[in-house]
């Protein structure tokens, strides 16, 4: 219903401009205000909330409590503030507008349309890629590691090996996870199972001068046996396992190698 | 003689100052004087000789020229007699000519011998040590694996051939290998790091805590987040390996992939609940980052022995052991592989900073190297 020429300016101009307010609504920039504050980037993982869902008060349910001067801090997120204050007071709201704006993304998001949109970043990267090496930049999503707010960073899931992993940039580093929450990458899944990339079972065999590292290698085997008892599992109960079909070749190829190697070894404990 | 070189810093120093080359040790020159380090090298680098000399900021000397040039002179009058221009230059002019022109050919001719040397030197006992000394002081980054805690991170190649991959980091937390954050290393082969230095460092320098170590470093919000998952992680886990083990496989359990293991595994949630394995999209790769509670599980060959009811062709129980347990304690259980066993000398090795001269990086003896 809400096509995009409707969205509030001050989203677009936070999400484009990084915070920096649209000129409309810039206040005489004092000497109080911090360059940090404005020239803090990293928006890029939010999505702009559609004015419909911020202007129906049911989704703020209980953020009246979470957030600082919540009605200035909604007035000027909705765009409709017109309160003469001084700059610290004015710094207070830009503060509470931010917050308030990042607890209501993270409801935003799993909705329906904030799904889609944030699947949309999520096919152009915009999250960043697996810095994994086996993952082959597999796109990664945001998260929380907790839903109450303050208490973590930001971190970023790969769907591939399904790790979480710390943003590259400082400037991503600072934002709260609580924005993104814990289950919003777990129910994109859920709501789109194709995007689901296929499991691999590639993996890094450290080595010395050609040679398997021993414990290593032992652990590595160790994890294939765990693998394998949940395959069996998943078989037992008829799903599909999700890994990628070459690597049934690969572990083949492994069995036959270990059984060699097995055989060696019982020579070897023989002698 | 018209010698420029001494004017600055060295090839090797400018080659290592570059940026995207912060991970590159120098490697000494009396490494690469001594041909044996260099063999096999001919065949892969053109324009060899030139190159080392680049390398060794050595000029050629005139005298050799001299007479090189006199001998080739003939031979190129004949060759370029058609295209040679009506004013005949001087032999000199001309090799002056052709060694600018062949510049950047021995120039990148010179960064591959670099980085097939700086392969063998970083598994030599200096080139390892100073190699060391950059990983105390983090050049090479951290892992970004959020339950490695920062652990300090090694560059590593795919391909010991040059051409295949670019460099690569392993962390030794999680025992796996990520591309390094920034851009820059992706102009640098992974074939100049090798793929077995960062396994044959943490065999040399056995009392490095990978697991420790960074947080004094960080961040203040980092460093309180850290000491939070610390906690929650080591509540979680439940270390089952029997206290008095310590060496299984030739790792000490608390250095064997720290970062992986109950406590280290993300769990997916929807508002809280688990997501279940049966869901389609429920989580398949846990096995990836486990780690058995009792690391005495990975002690392969006493578990196939254990299978197994003849004894005829039972190994010693030395041979059969791969877990070491603190002496002294032994005989707290009747376990046979808690019985005292010889003491590997891997332990015994050197500490970083205390100087690696106690073991060679080359002894991979209970390691459970090449032979096991």
């Amino acid at each position: 219903m809400e096509s995009s020429h409707s969205i509030i300016p001050w989203f677009r101009a936070m999400i484009l401009n990084s915070f920096e307010w649209p000129t409309r609504l810039q206040y005489e920039p004092g000497p109080t205000q911090r360059p940090g504050f404005i020239s803090s980037r990293g928006n890029e993982y939010f999505c702009e909330i559609d004015e419909e869902y911020l202007t129906d008060r049911f989704n703020l349910t209980g953020l009246n409590t979470e957030v600082q001067y919540y009605q200035y801090a909604l007035d000027l997120v909705t765009d409709v503030f017109d309160f003469d204050c001084d700059d610290d007071m004015r710094e207070q709201i830009e503060k509470s507008a931010r917050h308030l704006y990042g607890l209501v993304h993270a409801r935003y998001i799993v909705t329906t349309r904030g799904l889609a949109k944030m699947l949309e970043k999520f096919k152009k990267s915009d999250f960043g890629k697996c810095p994994r090496v086996m993952c082959e930049s597999q796109p990664l999503l945001p998260m929380g590691q907790s839903d109450v707010p303050n208490s973590s960073p930001v971190k970023l899931y790969c769907a591939r090996c399904e790790d979480l992993y710390n943003p590259k940039s400082s400037r991503h580093a600072i934002i709260d996870g609580a924005y993104f929450g814990t289950s919003f990458h777990n129910i994109l899944f859920q709501v789109y199972p194709a995007m689901q990339p296929p499991k691999s079972q590639r993996r890094f065999e450290p080595r010395v001068f050609g040679f398997k590292v021993h414990a290593a290698a032992a652990l590595a085997r160790w994890q294939s046996e765990q693998r394998e008892g949940m395959k069996d599992r998943l078989r037992a109960i008829k799903l599909e396992t999700g890994f990628e079909e070459e690597d049934e070749e690969l572990e083949e190829d492994e069995e036959d190698e270990d059984m060699v190697e097995e055989g060696a070894e019982g020579a070897a404990a023989q002698l | 003689m018209s010698s420029s070189s001494q004017v600055t810093e060295s090839w090797i120093a400018s080659f290592c100052g570059l940026l995207g080359h912060e991970y590159f040790a120098e490697v000494s020159e009396d490494f690469i004087e001594d041909d044996f380090n260099l063999t096999g090298l001919q065949s892969q680098v053109p324009m060899y000789k030139e190159a080392l000399e680049m390398i060794l900021d050595v000029e050629p000397e005139d005298d050799d020229e001299d007479e090189e040039e006199e001998e080739e002179e003939t031979g190129e009058e004949e060759e370029l007699g058609d295209a040679r221009a009506p004013g005949y230059r001087r032999a000199a002019d001309r090799r002056h000519l052709r060694i600018a022109s062949d510049l950047s050919v021995i120039e990148s001719s010179a960064e591959l011998l670099y980085g097939l040397i700086h392969q063998r030197y970083i598994t030599s006992r200096p080139g390892i040590q100073q190699m060391a000394e950059k990983y105390e002081l983090q050049h090479f980054g951290t892992c970004p694996r959020v339950h490695c805690n920062s652990c300090k991170v090694l560059p590593v190649g795919l391909n010991d051939s040059p051409g295949h991959e670019t460099v690569k980091l392993f962390c030794p937390s999680c025992l796996d290998v990520y591309t390094p954050p920034n851009s820059r290393f992706q102009t640098v082969d992974g074939a100049f790091f090798g793929t077995t230095f960062p396994s044959l460092f943490f065999m040399t320098f056995t009392e490095l805590d990978i697991g420790g170590g960074l947080r004094s470093n960080a961040s203040a919000t980092i460093d309180a987040l850290a000491q939070l998952q610390a906690q929650t992680s080591e509540g979680k886990s439940r270390n089952t390996t029997p206290s008095n083990v310590t060496s299984i496989n030739g790792v000490a359990p608390h250095n064997l992939a720290p970062g992986l293991g109950t406590g280290s595994i993300y769990e997916p949630r929807i508002y809280g609940f688990r997501v279940s394995e049966r869901a389609r999209s429920g989580p398949r790769m846990k096995w990836l980052r486990m780690r058995p509670q009792d690391v005495t599980e990975l002690d392969e060959t006493r578990r196939y022995w254990e299978d197994r009811d003849d004894d005829a062709d039972r190994p010693d129980d030395d041979d059969l052991n791969m877990v070491d347990v603190a002496e002294g304690k032994a005989g707290v259980t009747a376990d046979r592989r808690k019985k005292p066993i010889r003491t590997r000398r891997t332990r015994m090795g050197p500490a970083l900073g205390a100087g690696a001269a106690a073991g060679s990086p080359m002894d991979t003896n209970g390691v459970g190297g090449p032979a096991g």
